[in-house]
This record gives structure tokens, sequence and C-alpha cells, in this order.
């Protein structure tokens, strides 16, 4: 039990390290790196403090899936790797930031030493839906995202779908239609090829067990589905598959299929259940996996897409 | 010190440091980076908020732990239109936000 605490302070070092290491790296890629092990670092954390579910999603995410995304966009920045040496900045200016960086910390250091005690908790509130609306669901998270707080996970697969409209819109007019560029430019080489084709496929058993089993362990439609995302982002990246044109309509629907399926099941319920958002007790746990299963398939979907970014003209 | 105390000292020191990476860098996608420091900063200090408010038998509380997971998802879909908003710009010449500095891609006959 003592050696807990000395694992707890050692984390804390190496996630405050890292993230130094992040934020002063010279080399944007570098950078990058940083912020992957980062992440992943902060789900032990996540871990510590009996969050597994976050922790899950934070490595799948906040690490795997954010990572891609900033190495693809550093790829296709391309030259301007580090932007022109003129435009670092001062050091009398470097000193007011660093104060007022450490002002806002030192400040939400104070409030965290001083929250109140007894805390607020609406933990009963969320045990309640867990037995209640959300009954046989033993994982209380997934009882929170969908009964106790559905709407805000119904929202939440609306924004992701806002943020595919928006990263499609950025694209030139001429390009409408067609598909994103690949994700990586040169041809794949031998070994991402074998990865690809070995890991996709454990990948995606793996992802549908975390999905099916977040109904009564850590796990659910988030993870599950950022898992998959990365699994169709591995095949993409070996050029096993390249991202398909925006305007097919098997990509639309999937990326529809799960805010629309969660919609319909709110509405039914204001008419079986009398209550929006509401799943009658003795089928709450099939209808949940129904929902759940189309949001896997749309963040499985969304992710992928909006790492692989706007549509972009062919030069076929 | 309890390990919620030091985790939520951690992401206090989490959210000074991105903030000053995110005034400091003039690189837009470093800027990027800093913000998502800030942000799991941000997250961490409200996993604090879920650990203390243990009770009714859970050793958390479910609440603002679904909605760290809601918002780190959100948080990625913000840094995808981040990123798209940055490339477009690149192709226009703009690297830096700042509008004094002007660069241009220096892999074509620009050297």
């Amino acid at each position: 039990m003592s050696l807990l605490p000395i694992l707890d302070v050692v984390l804390a070092g190496l996630v405050i390290g890292v993230a130094i290491f992040t934020i002063t790296a010279r080399e944007l890629f570098a950078s990058v790196v940083g912020y992957v092990a980062y992440g992943l670092l902060l789900a032990f954390v996540w871990i510590r403090l009996y969050a597994p579910d976050v922790a899950l999603t934070e490595a799948a995410v906040g690490s795997g899936v954010t990572g891609v995304l900033l190495i693809t966009a550093g790829k296709r920045l391309g030259a301007l790797k580090n932007a022109a040496p003129e435009a670092q900045p001062g050091f009398a200016f470097k000193l007011l930031t660093g104060v007022l960086a450490a002002l806002v910390a030192s400040a939400l250091g104070a409030v965290i030493l001083m929250l109140p005690d007894p805390p607020p908790s609406l933990a009963p509130e969320a045990a309640a839906a867990a037995d209640g609306a959300g009954a046989g669901l033993g994982n209380p998270i997934t009882a929170v995202l969908m009964s106790y707080r559905s709407l805000d996970t119904m929202l939440e697969k609306i924004v992701l779908i806002l943020a595919v409209v928006g990263v499609w819109s950025v694209g030139a007019d001429k390009a409408w239609g067609s598909a994103p560029a690949p994700l990586r430019q040169q041809e794949p080489y031998a070994p991402m090829v074998f990865l690809a084709q070995m890991l996709a496929p454990v990948g995606a058993l793996i992802a549908i067990h975390i999905f099916w089993t977040g109904a009564n362990a850590p796990g659910g439609a988030f993870q599950g589905g950022a898992l998959l995302a990365a699994m169709w982002m591995v095949t993409m990246m070996a050029r096993l598959t390249d991202p398909p044109r925006i305007d097919t309509q098997w990509l639309r629907v999937a990326l529809v299929a799960g805010p629309a399926v969660f919609l319909i099941s709110g509405l039914a319920g204001e008419v079986v259940a009398g209550a929006f958002f509401a799943y009658p007790p003795s089928l709450a746990k099939p209808i949940i996996l129904f929902i759940e299963a189309f949001m896997v398939l749309s963040i499985a979907a969304a992710l992928p897409m909006l790492v692989a970014g706007p549509p972009s003209e062919r030069p076929d | 010190m309890t390990p919620s105390v030091l985790a939520g000292l951690t992401g206090a020191a989490l959210v000074g440091f991105g903030l000053y990476g995110l005034i400091l860098h003039p690189h837009p996608l470093r800027k990027l980076l800093a913000f998502n420091l800030m942000g799991s900063g941000v997250f961490l200090i409200f996993g604090i908020v879920a650990r203390r408010g243990a009770a009714a038998g859970f050793r958390f509380d479910p609440v603002p732990q679904a909605m760290v997971i809601t918002g780190i998802v959100v948080a990625f879909a913000a840094s995808a239109i981040a990123v798209a908003l940055i490339l477009r710009l690149s192709e226009s010449g703009h690297v830096t936000l700042d509008p004094e500095v002007w660069t241009r891609p220096s892999d074509g006959d620009t050297k």
C-alpha cells in the first residue's frame, strides 16, 4: 500500500514532464509524439481516479486519434514544420506569459485545495437512473450516458456530424463530392501493410467487444467506436483503402444513423414510456444496446472522416 | 496528499503549461496542441470533482465522468475543424496567425 502514493507522485511528475516536452519541443513532429505519450500517461492517472471509462476514451480519442490527426496535418503542412524563426517572441513577452500562466495555474490549484466539503454529488441520482430507466446496466457511466443524460449524448453525436460538415465545407468548390486526400501520399511500405492486415481484424473484434461489454463493465459506444475508427484509419494509412468519396450514400447514412436512431428512440419514448428519452423498463437494456450499436457505427465513420479532412481534387 | 488532490494539482499545472504554449507558439498546429493540453488539464480537474463526489456505493460520481467522456470527443471534433482551417489557411500562404509575419511554403521555387 505504501507503494501507491509513490507511484502517484512519479506518474504526476511524468505527465507534467512530458507535457513540458510537448510544449517546448523544437520540432512539430516531436511535439506530436510527446502529446500521444502524454495522453497514454494521462490514461493511467484516470485509472487511479477510478475512471477506467475515461481512461479508455482518453487513450483512444484524446491521444490516439488526435495524434493521427495532428501527424497527418503536420505531413500535409509539409515544409511548414516550423514557423519562421523571426516569429519567435521576445524575452519580456515570454516572461509575462509565464507569469500569467503561473497565476492561472496557481489560482486553479488554490481552488482545488479549497473544494467544498462535503463534496456535491449527483451519484445518488445516477444510481437511481441506473436502477430505473437504464435497468440492467451494470456500468453506471453507460447508464448516465444513455439514460440519465441521454440528450447530452445525442447532441454530442450531432456535434460530430456538424464537425464533419464543417471540415468538408472547407474544401474547394470544385472538389465537392470527391474523396479527401489519402492519409499517406507515398507508396505504402510492406511492414505498414502487414501491420494493417494483422491489426485491423483483431482490433475490430476488440472494438466490438468493448462496445458489447460496456453495458456492464468499463467500455461502451465511444470507446468501441473510436477503436473501430482507428482500425479503419490504419488500413487507410497502409493504403489498403482510400477515404471514400464524401457523396457516397453509405457514408452519409452511417454518419447520420447514430443520432437518427437515438432521436427516433427518444421520441418513441414519449409515446411508449411517457417521457422524452424514457425507455420502458423491461426493454431498457436491449433498446440502449440497439441505439449504442448505431452510435458505434456513426463514431467509426465520423472520426476517420474528420482526420481525412476536406475533399480534394485528384490529379486523375 | 491524496491521489485526487495530486491529480487536481497536475491538472492545474497542465492548464498553466497549455496556456503558456498557446500564447507563445507562433505555429498554429502547436497552438492547437497546447490548447488540447489545457483542455485535458480541465478534464482532469473535473475528474477529481467526480472522484470526490463518491456516494451511493460508487467510488466516483458517474455524472461528471460521463461528461468528461463526452467532452473528450467534442474536443476532438473541434480540433479536427481547427486542423482543417489551419490547412486551408496554409494554402493561402499564411502559416502563422500573426498578421505581421507572412511565411510561404518553402517546398517550391520560393526558397
